[in-house]
């Protein structure tokens, strides 16, 4: 085995040896138990006396929805404002110009709902302002509303019967406090430490061995690169995001921004287990993340490493694996690990260009972000995989005989509704969406809007189609890398990608708290032999062929069509 | 006990032919609504027919060759009629079920009683007993059909109720108590007996199961109705997979014809469950039917797989309803065979059950024994003792123990202490001891023991893999009950039962989460069945009791809850399966499909086309046929019920997995590739 692919899975290792503390860390925050982080306290409470927030309060599922959908309101518009004004506030060294509206919203909603796709280049898109008060802090509070939605799902899953899902600000709060903020400043001083600016000035002028002068873009970027990618946000600091030299300038900043985007996510599957002290269940659910996980990477890894059939066919030789759009400090091997972290996680950052994946990786992220919930984005990756369990539940309970139940409640027509909703709802977004922007590029090349269809496309063909199918695939899982093949930064792209974007966050979010409220409020059926276990792995197996044919079937002429028709051509 | 079980072959050519004309009846829009899958079904095949007409009117051939057209037509069209057949073949077969329970009660003649003034005078009128209504009555006499449900009023019969139970022995009706209830059909042997109608025509319990194993009435229970759900938003997926194909294949450049959308996405949608899915429920109650239990509704056949904990009465379920003598326990210095002369004696004319298992145990045969001049005493509850007077002076008594002990001690004698012992033991190994004394002095003590039925514990063995607890109520002391409980496999007994008890225990049960499940009999078991989940109340119980539970079971056969819970179970369980298999089927369809929508425009997926179908025509043609036959291929599967095992959840899971999951995913691959070459000879 070559060092590459040892290196990958080193990693991962790794990874999981964090993730384990990290996620029992996790459930004692939440649940308010003594920690390490306990000299924050006079902190926090502070800050619930200074917003009027008693955290003790208990809310119950609707409360707890209304908490979190009018606090994103608000950010939203702020978010906005601030974009569009930017060139008239402070800390602008480079003199970058305001956004247009149709890209404010974009970017707006875009950082709101933690997929940070991103239409412009940070480097003349932002200003320092914007990118600090904006995108970094929204890329804090997006990632602890998941989180702390998620925690509503715990306590519904923990109690046996309640209406009290906890209080969303107390979450929301300890999220920033105790998990991202820390977490955040240690990876931020390794990054520094290698590389990485962390400086107010403008552009730095360099004057090349050949005697050119190059404009560098720098900036406070360190801490942003850091919950960029604890908070599986994914939005760079600069256009090309991970692969570029100062946002991750080594191999070891490689590999510790990998970590760090599938930290969290991870980490949090454990702490289901140790809050609702329920370890088997998380167990389960880890394995079966894993499983595809493992197969993704192993698919890519290959794929990457053994270099284009297109290339090859010219006789040159690729020792290397495929290097179009991969960063050569890294290699094929770590690129494709990236790719399928940064698509599981609903991250979004690269280290590579996804556009230059090989037809099968390039199948595989979007496959990965069809299906959204192998550890997924911090919080909702889990809140994703519910609505999984809940139809596994309902058709495994009917085949072994009983009304089917989870943890004790009764799974009955109103929760299925919920649950197949939005299992309707994301195949419409993606495939409703692609086939509008198909249609358009079919039929209506020459329509007169800012950005001719006719030209949306950079590669014509399969590659093409790819491209759209990408785009709201990964709008729709919030996750916010992008085929960046795609002309995307024009009124149709900025508009229907914020629309997929806002309902494919909050519907998601709001659907399980539903589901769970429902279900907590049902009277609580003590476990018998009959009960099926839902923390057996043969119900996790079950889960798996649901996600494996749900996902299939409802993509399967889409994926055929794209990477699938582009492989079978090479 | 001999069971006239009818048993109608699945296909009977009575009901083809009825089932046949009803699915084109049920072609209606306004029907066929109510089955959102099937309805997507039945508007493809209207688009067909009108492409069709179109294409014969104008001649154009952008759509397709017309026979292939037709053909496609002609395939969704019989899809469709297929579901229907499902559902009407279940009918059908309910319906003649029912039918056979109905003949019995076709018009009889009724002795309706004529009031006269306030007072209700015997003024006898022979009416039809359809014209009998509720609080009416009518009086049977030794050889008459009872025309109508009712109570007794006044007066005994034995009554012939194998019409109705199958059950050839007759039994005793009387007024007043538990057992005062008669049904219409049955038959009075002996004795004339005055009865109050206590149904309206066409409100008894028969008519309403007959209502609903017709369909007629018949409400989606709880779980179908989630399912529907389920599958009405699978069938969305695949509308959305379809529409937005159009537009995909435009930027491909590929043309497809309708034929190819609405065939995908008839092949896409889960058709086979879809089509299934009612008739599952029809045949549900239809098998509660054939087991003679009458259920009121569809929810509780349902409800019943759910059980928990099983309340069961000792006597007649888990006992055979008699205690038999199973050893005699002579007193110090009596010998043996004088001890049990002494017992047949006493037993001769005692015709109880338990009388006679004493002479059968004693194997000395009665003949030796002469009793002319004998004067036997028969038992009385009061003196809690029988026995005989023999001409020769001897007094031979029988009894309880403290009934027999007052004999003694009052003439004088002691009672011995080993004696007493013996009593003691016999009771604590759930025995009831008899004490047989003569002239006043112990002979010694006969040990009736109760009877566990053959085979029940393996029954509870069965159940507790299902995950269900059984109770046993009995009125025996605790520790009697202990032992029976212990014995027989019971997880837990309720002892010194009174009817109040039962209803407690219910509540505590419900009140922890759990669905409990009981059978009775009585007027006092009314509260409690009405508590319960499901309650089942037996036939011969009184009319309070039928009424407060949802089942009523024709046989009163104690046992009929087990066989009530399996058939709930495998309600659900032949609706997941099916569900899984159908979804499961797509893959292959799938991959048939797909291939062959873009031939022309993509010759590279046609790596796609693992089972290599010949051409893109016969590749649809084989999806679709594959898709129409397999739900009259499972008709049979979904009428007769998955099996069920009693396995654990997780084994059973698997099990089913296995084989509808893996097996949904496998056999569409190989009938297409059949039907596909089957197709090549002809293409």
């Amino acid at each position: 085995m070559n060092s590459e692919i040892t290196g990958t899975i080193l990693l991962f290792a790794l990874t999981l040896l964090l993730a384990w503390p990290l996620g029992k860390y996790i459930a004692n925050v939440y649940a308010g138990k003594k920690t390490i982080t306990g000299f924050l306290n006079p902190v926090e409470r502070f800050l619930f006396r200074l917003c009027g927030i008693n955290p003790a309060e208990q809310m119950n599922w609707k409360q707890f929805l209304k908490a979190m959908l009018t606090i994103n309101m608000l950010w939203v518009v702020y978010a906005m404002l601030l974009l569009i004004f930017q060139d008239k506030l402070p800390l602008n060294p480079d003199g970058n110009t305001g956004q247009a509206p149709d890209l404010a919203f974009n970017t707006a909603i875009s950082f709101l709902v933690n997929c940070n796709l991103q239409h412009y280049s940070g480097e003349s898109g932002l200003t320092y302002f914007t990118q600090l008060f904006v995108v970094t802090f929204l890329q804090f509070v997006s990632a602890a509303t998941g989180m702390a939605m998620l925690v509503a799902l715990f306590n519904g899953i923990k109690e046996k019967t309640t209406e009290h899902l906890g209080n969303f600000w107390n979450y929301f709060i300890k999220s920033i406090t105790r998990i991202l903020l820390p977490l955040s400043i240690i990876v931020a001083v390794l990054l520094v430490f290698n590389g990485t600016p962390a400086s107010f000035d403008g552009k730095d002028t360099i004057t090349t061995l050949q005697g050119d002068t190059v404009q560098v873009s720098r900036g406070p970027a360190a801490g942003m690169i850091a919950i960029k990618q604890l908070g599986t946000n994914g939005g760079g600091w600069f256009g090309v995001n991970s692969a570029h030299p100062l946002e991750n300038p080594n191999y070891i900043t490689n590999a510790i921004q990998t970590i760090s985007i599938l930290l969290i996510p991870i980490a949090l599957v454990f702490s289901l287990g140790f809050y609702i002290n329920r370890r088997k269940l998380s167990k389960v659910i880890f394995a079966v993340m894993t499983f595809l996980f493992v197969i993704f990477c192993a698919i890519n890894i290959y794929f990457e490493t053994k270099g284009n059939p297109a290339i090859d066919k010219l006789g040159i030789a690729q020792t290397t694996g495929s290097m179009e759009g991969k960063e050569v400090r890294f290699g094929a091997a770590a690129t494709a690990l990236w790719s399928v972290a940064t698509t599981s996680t609903s991250n979004g950052s690269v280290n590579g260009m996804h556009d230059s994946l090989t037809p099968v990786s390039g199948g595989v992220v979007i496959l990965d972000m069809m299906i959204n919930a192998l550890y997924g984005g911090v919080g909702v990756g889990l809140l994703n995989y519910f609505i999984f369990i809940i139809i596994a539940v309902f058709i495994s309970g009917l085949m072994v005989g009983r009304t089917p139940e989870f943890i004790g409640h009764k799974v009955e027509a109103r929760e299925v509704k919920i649950a197949a909703l939005v299992t309707l709802l994301s195949a419409f977004l993606i495939k409703g969406f692609t086939a509008l922007a198909a249609y358009l590029v079919a039929h209506h090349p020459e329509m007169n809007l800012a950005v001719k269809p006719g030209t949306w496309l950079n590669n014509p063909s399969y590659h093409g189609f790819s491209e759209m199918l990408y785009e709201y695939t990964s709008a729709n899982a919030n996750n916010g890398s992008g085929f960046e093949g795609l002309g995307d930064n024009n009124i149709f792209w900025n508009v229907t990608t914020g629309i997929v974007l806002l309902i494919g966050r909050f519907l998601p979010i709001i659907a399980p708290i539903a589901i769970i409220g429902l279900l907590a409020k049902k009277k609580y059926i003590p476990e018998s032999p009959g009960t099926l276990r839902t923390d057996s792995y043969t119900f996790g197996a079950m889960t798996l062929a649901v996600i494996i044919i749900v996902t299939a079937l409802s993509y399967l002429p889409a994926l055929a069509l794209g990477p699938l028709a582009e492989y079978f051509s090479m | 006990m001999s069971k006239q079980k009818s048993s109608i072959k699945l296909f009977a050519p009575g009901l083809v032919g009825a089932a046949a004309r009803q699915s084109f009846v049920k072609l209606h829009p306004k029907l066929m609504v109510k089955n959102p899958v099937m309805f997507t079904v039945e508007i493809g095949t209207a688009v067909m027919l009108a492409v069709c007409i179109w294409q014969v009117v104008t001649g154009n051939k952008s759509e397709g060759a017309l026979w292939y057209n037709i053909t496609i037509f002609a395939i969704l069209l019989l899809t469709v009629l297929f579901a229907n057949f499902a559902e009407a073949i279940a009918e059908a077969r309910g319906k003649a079920q029912a039918e056979s329970l109905r003949k019995t009660r076709e018009d009889t003649p009724a002795k309706k009683v004529f009031t006269v003034g306030d007072m209700y005078v015997n003024e006898v009128k022979v009416v039809s007993s359809s014209q009998l209504r509720k609080g009416d009555l009518f009086i049977c006499e030794a050889g008459d059909i009872i025309p109508m449900d009712g109570e007794i009023v006044e007066g005994i019969a034995t009554i012939d109720e194998s019409a109705i139970t199958g059950e050839s022995a007759p039994v005793i009706r009387e007024a007043g108590g538990d057992k005062s209830s008669v049904t219409g059909g049955t038959k009075v042997l002996s004795d004339s007996i005055k009865v109050k109608v206590t149904t309206e025509p066409g409100e008894s319990f028969l008519d309403k199961m007959i209502a609903l194993v017709e369909g007629a009435s018949r409400q989606k229970t709880p779980n179908e109705i989630a399912l529907t759900i389920l599958l009405a938003a699978f069938t969305l997926i695949f509308v959305i997979v379809c529409v937005t194909l159009k537009p995909f294949a435009d930027y491909a450049n590929t043309p497809i014809t309708i034929a190819a959308f609405i065939s995908l996405f008839v092949c896409l949608i889960p058709t086979t469950i879809g089509g299934l899915l009612s008739a599952i429920g029809i045949a549900g109650m239809d098998r509660a039917l054939r087991a003679n239990v009458i259920a009121k509704s569809g929810k509780a056949v349902e409800t019943a797989g759910d059980v928990d904990v099983l309340l069961l009465d000792k006597t007649g379920t888990i006992t055979i309803g008699n205690r038999k003598a199973t050893g005699f326990h002579p007193a110090n210095g009596v010998e043996r065979n004088e001890f049990i002369e002494a017992c047949v004696l006493s037993s001769l004319a005692d015709q109880t059950p338990e009388g006679k298992s004493i002479i059968e145990l004693a194997g000395m045969g009665t003949k030796a024994f002469h009793t002319d001049g004998a004067v036997f005493i028969e038992f009385t509850a009061e003196t809690r003792c029988s026995g005989v007077d023999l001409p020769d002076g001897r007094r031979i008594r029988k009894g309880a123990y403290d009934a027999v002990k007052n004999i003694t001690v009052n003439a004088g004698h002691t009672f011995p202490e080993e004696t007493t012992q013996q009593v003691k033991i016999i009771s604590s190994n759930g025995g009831t001891p008899l004490v047989v004394s003569r002239n006043e002095k112990i002979l010694g003590v006969i040990e009736l023991q109760d009877i566990i039925k053959p085979g029940i514990r393996e029954r509870f063995e069965r159940l507790r893999k299902m995950g269900v607890k059984t109770v046993m109520v009995t009125g025996d002391n605790p520790l009697t009950a202990k032992y029976i409980a212990e014995k027989a496999g019971v997880d837990d007994f309720i002892a010194e039962a009174k009817p109040e008890d039962k209803m407690n225990y219910i509540r505590k049960e419900q009140q922890g989460g759990k669905l409990v499940a009981m059978m009775g009999d009585g007027t006092n078991d009314a509260p409690a069945l009405a508590q319960a989940d499901v309650g089942v109340s037996m036939n011969s119980g009184t009319q309070a009791a039928k009424e407060a539970g949802n089942m009523v079971d024709l046989d009163n056969d104690p046992t009929k809850l087990i066989e009530v819970v399996e058939i709930g179970k495998q309600l659900l369980i032949t609706r997941g399966t099916l569900t899984t298999f159908s979804i499961a089927n797509d893959v292959a369809k799938y991959f048939a499909i797909v291939p062959a929508l873009f031939i022309a425009s993509i010759p590279a997926l046609q790596s796609l086309n693992i089972m290599g179908l010949k051409s893109p025509e016969s590749a649809i043609l084989s999806a679709i046929i594959f898709n129409a036959l397999i739900i009259p291929a499972l008709i049979p599967l979904a009428l007769k019920g998955v099996q069920y095992k009693p396995l654990g959840a997780s084994a059973l899971l698997r099990r089913n997995l296995l084989i509808y999951g893996l097996g949904g995913l496998v056999v569409p691959f190989i009938g297409i590739k059949l039907i596909d070459m089957l197709l090549g000879l002809f293409m």
